[in-house]
């Protein structure tokens, strides 16, 4: 391994979300890994980019309108009356 | 009952088979997606909700239709995606999706929000309005071909392969637009919520 090849920022960059997924090859991996020990820039944006990523799983940043789950249920409830199975 | 699919399985035979109220319980799990990327679709809260009506309706009507060769909610979601683009285009809105998805094949180039580190999820921070309030701002920004996807797999955890069966696109499009709508997102976001991380002692975020 080792000093085949360099990967700069960049590099990295384009491939934080392939990363994050776990879908970049081991020896990829291996290669960032290895740059981001050293590189506190590509570090910040990882983790910047992943905690962005866990943010946005959280329920609480979209809610669905207050009432919504009962007038879907009602209008469920009226189709299932009227009886078109 | 459901989210297993074994017992969602089991509740579409039940439903079928004449146990109609079952299907209360089928389609509980799905509602929340089925809002949010009628919403994305839509952009219109009001209508979105009626098209997430609709589209339980049409779930229901077409249940015996459901083969089970894609999860149960990635069926549902089509059908919503499907809803969505019937009225979208009553509405005679053409949409640009092909013309959008002609720029996948350019390589992605962007120069992310550079930021010392930044490690801490300040997810009690979620608390607050305004996190929230910044982050759907955000999404809100982004062109709908990302915003779709950033729904489905960012925000309702589905995965790329249900993503990508339930927008209609292939796996590699929703790869390729997931990295760049993160990279968006980053770029707009990170700057922002380092205000909302937790404190460390000594250690004050501002601008070193």
């Amino acid at each position: 391994m080792g000093a085949r090849m360099r990967i700069d920022c960049k590099h990295v960059w384009q491939h934080i979300s392939a990363y994050i997924e776990g879908e970049v090859d081991a020896t990829m991996r291996a290669e960032i890994d290895k740059h981001l020990e050293t590189c506190e820039i590509c570090s910040a944006v990882l983790d910047s980019t992943r905690n962005v990523v866990i943010l946005l799983a959280d329920d609480r940043v979209f809610e669905l309108p207050a009432g919504f789950r009962q007038r879907l249920h009602e209008r469920i409830d009226r189709a299932l009356q009227s009886g078109s199975s | 009952m459901p989210a297993n699919p074994e017992l969602e399985a089991e509740c579409i035979r039940r439903v079928i088979a004449g146990e109609r109220h079952l299907f209360h319980d089928l389609i509980r799990p799905c509602e929340r997606s089925i809002y949010l990327l009628l919403l994305s679709l839509l952009k219109n809260e009001a209508e979105a909700e009626d098209a997430a009506q609709e589209t339980a309706i049409k779930v229901y009507l077409n249940l015996h239709l459901f083969r089970g060769e894609a999860q149960f909610r990635t069926w549902v979601l089509s059908i919503a995606r499907n809803e969505a683009l019937s009225r979208l285009r009553k509405q005679g809105i053409r949409r640009e999706e092909s013309l959008d998805a002609a720029s996948d094949d350019q390589s992605g180039d962007y120069t992310p929000a550079i930021l010392t580190s930044w490690r801490e999820v300040p997810t009690a921070a979620l608390e607050q309005k305004e996190l929230g309030a910044l982050l759907r701002k955000a999404i809100e920004g982004l062109p709908e071909i990302y915003r779709n996807i950033v729904l489905l797999r960012d925000i309702e955890e589905m995965d790329i392969r249900e993503t990508a069966t339930a927008l209609g696109i292939s796996e590699g499009a929703v790869k390729v637009r997931l990295h760049r709508a993160r990279a968006m997102l980053q770029r707009e976001l990170a700057p922002q919520l380092k205000a909302f991380a937790p404190k460390r002692r000594g250690l004050l975020w501002g601008r070193a």
